[in-house]
């Protein structure tokens, strides 16, 4: 057993070798290095071949024309484009936009940035079991509503909302749809022939692929039309300029392909070990988890210990590479927003660590990860003077606290 | 985050864990920081009748810095006069375990609980007024 044991495939996932094999043939001059772009010779040509063999791996793995790929260096781009892509284009439309609060920081910060700019958004608040519903939206739509941006599946809490049902609304509303798809590629099924979302982001490195590698779903019928954030060579139907980098893309491409061959047996076997794990912690005492127990990915498991603050968890967990909900770690000494806008309350947002199964994960490191959070959770509370006081049947919500 | 290696010793074998009775006429009791926050430091003390810091515990809800400085805390509040155990400043807490600028609020809240230690202690005897 490797050690510390990986328990963080929802921060990334390590290259799957048969990916890395592909992506290796493509960069030495005995590989295929050429420049997609180059129609003037076979190196060009070759390199073509494979980015639009890749371009329908994607497609195919979410049901979608391979038409509709637009190749970008991550789903943080691809919020990006999309995002501000729609909004500048559309803005004769009207200015207002429609999002969640758990959306990820690639999905927020583009939406503030254009507030700044003029736009008026929505931040939509879940319900406490994570989901965004249709009728929240419905709720929130305007007039001058442009566009509505939903994630598929939560990063910290792993749930899933009702894409379907949201498509339905806005189509109906005549409002663009995206849809950020970064945690669900290849661990839900995506079926955008049936589905009706407008713009869907991706990301490789989620899905066993390489980093800086994403794509953007731009649907044709009825056709989307987005404002190019990054200007060039005209590449990418001039919505993304920039040399398309072959390795990257061909590794994306396997990395979807695997996915949509693999994902139903690949899924059974997490969901057992995440229940696996979570069989042998879930007696433990003032435990609980976040976001729905039903409507949620197989892979993800997000645990708050009250009474324990997240960091110092962390810390005693050596032997294994989680996350926390605090962000503590990322010197902001906020607790998890995500956490927050569930209505959890602070120091079961700050007790919070995100469990992320992935391909490689075995039942020999669940075990053993499941005996050392009991150890580490037990010692940290041992030394919590919350604890003390929840065991002598103090009320903490009603203790006056020094915050500072 | 890397961590110092006195904040990785002080986590891993954290000195003076415990309670103490806080209705005690010889026990000081300092409760310092919010869970809203992150860090909850509970710091104890025991003093004899001239004034000699006998004994410290402490019980913290926090990160390892946050564990590590109240650890800190009690090992040098034992065997001072609780006015010389007023006179320990964050800073030299924060300097003894090498903390980051980020953890510095820690040493900070520490501090705090030291005070307010020795402040519920003196209450206790009336050296000062009740607030």
């Amino acid at each position: 057993m490797k050690l510390p044991i990986y328990l963080d495939y929802s921060a990334t996932t390590p290259v799957d070798p048969r990916v890395a094999k592909k992506m290796c043939e493509c960069l030495t001059l005995e590989g295929n290095f050429g420049n997609a772009a180059s129609r003037s010779h076979v190196y060009g040509w070759r390199a073509e071949e494979a980015i639009e063999n890749a371009r329908r791996q994607v497609a195919d793995l979410i049901k979608a024309d391979p038409r509709e790929i637009v190749w970008t260096s991550g789903a943080t781009e691809s919020n990006n484009l999309a995002i501000k892509g729609a909004a500048h284009f559309y803005v004769s439309k009207g200015k207002h936009i429609i999002t969640s609060k758990l959306e990820h920081k690639a999905v927020l910060d583009t939406t503030r940035q254009l507030e700044r700019e003029g736009y008026e958004v929505t931040y939509l608040e879940p319900c406490e079991d994570g989901i965004i519903t249709a009728d929240m939206v419905a709720e929130a739509l305007r007039d001058d509503t442009i566009l509505v941006s939903i994630m598929h599946v939560n990063n910290e809490i792993g749930t899933i909302n009702d894409i379907a049902a949201i498509g339905e609304l806005t189509r109906s509303k005549g409002v663009l749809f995206h849809v950020d798809a970064a945690q669900s590629a290849g661990k839900v099924e995506i079926d955008l022939e049936n589905t009706k979302v407008d713009l869907m982001s991706f990301s490789a490195h989620k899905a066993y692929g390489p980093k800086g590698m994403g794509a953007l779903y731009v649907r044709r019928k009825p056709r989307v039309r987005l404002e190019a954030q990054m200007h060039g060579g005209g590449h990418e139907r001039g919505m993304r300029s920039g040399t398309l980098a072959t390795h990257q893309i061909v590794g994306m491409g396997e990395a979807f392909e695997l996915a949509r061959l693999e994902m139903a047996e690949e899924s059974q076997r997490i969901a057992t070990l995440n229940k696996r794990f979570y069989d042998k912690v879930r007696d433990m005492d003032e435990l609980y988890l976040n976001g729905s127990a039903t409507q949620r990915v197989p892979h993800n498991l997000n645990l708050s210990f009250n009474y324990v603050e997240g960091e110092s968890l962390i810390m005693a967990l050596k032997d294994m590479a989680v996350s926390s909900g605090s962000a503590c770690t990322s010197a902001s000494l906020e607790p998890s927003y995500v956490l927050r806008a569930l209505g959890r309350s602070d120091e079961l947002a700050h007790s919070s660590i995100r469990f992320t199964f992935g391909r490689f994960t075995t039942e020999e490191e669940v075990d053993y990860a499941a005996g050392q959070i009991r150890e580490a959770v037990q010692r940290l509370r041992d030394l919590s003077p919350l604890w003390d006081m929840h065991n002598d049947g103090v009320d903490l919500s009603k203790v006056e606290w020094q915050a500072h | 985050m890397a961590y110092s290696e006195k904040v990785l010793d002080h986590y891993e074998n954290p000195r003076n864990v415990g309670k103490m009775d806080a209705d005690a006429p010889d026990v000081g009791t300092g409760m310092v920081g919010a869970p809203a926050c992150g860090d909850v430091m509970r710091l104890q003390i025991q003093v004899s009748d001239d004034g000699i810091i006998q004994d410290a515990k402490f019980k913290t809800y926090g990160c390892g810095s946050a564990i590590a400085s109240s650890s800190l805390a009690t090992e040098w509040m034992k065997g001072k006069t609780i006015d010389e155990a007023e006179l320990i400043k964050n800073t030299t807490i924060a300097e003894e375990l090498a903390l980051p600028p980020v953890k510095i609020h820690c040493s900070v809240l520490a501090e705090d609980a030291i005070k307010a230690a020795v402040r519920d202690y003196k209450q206790k005897k009336g050296l000062i007024k009740e607030v």
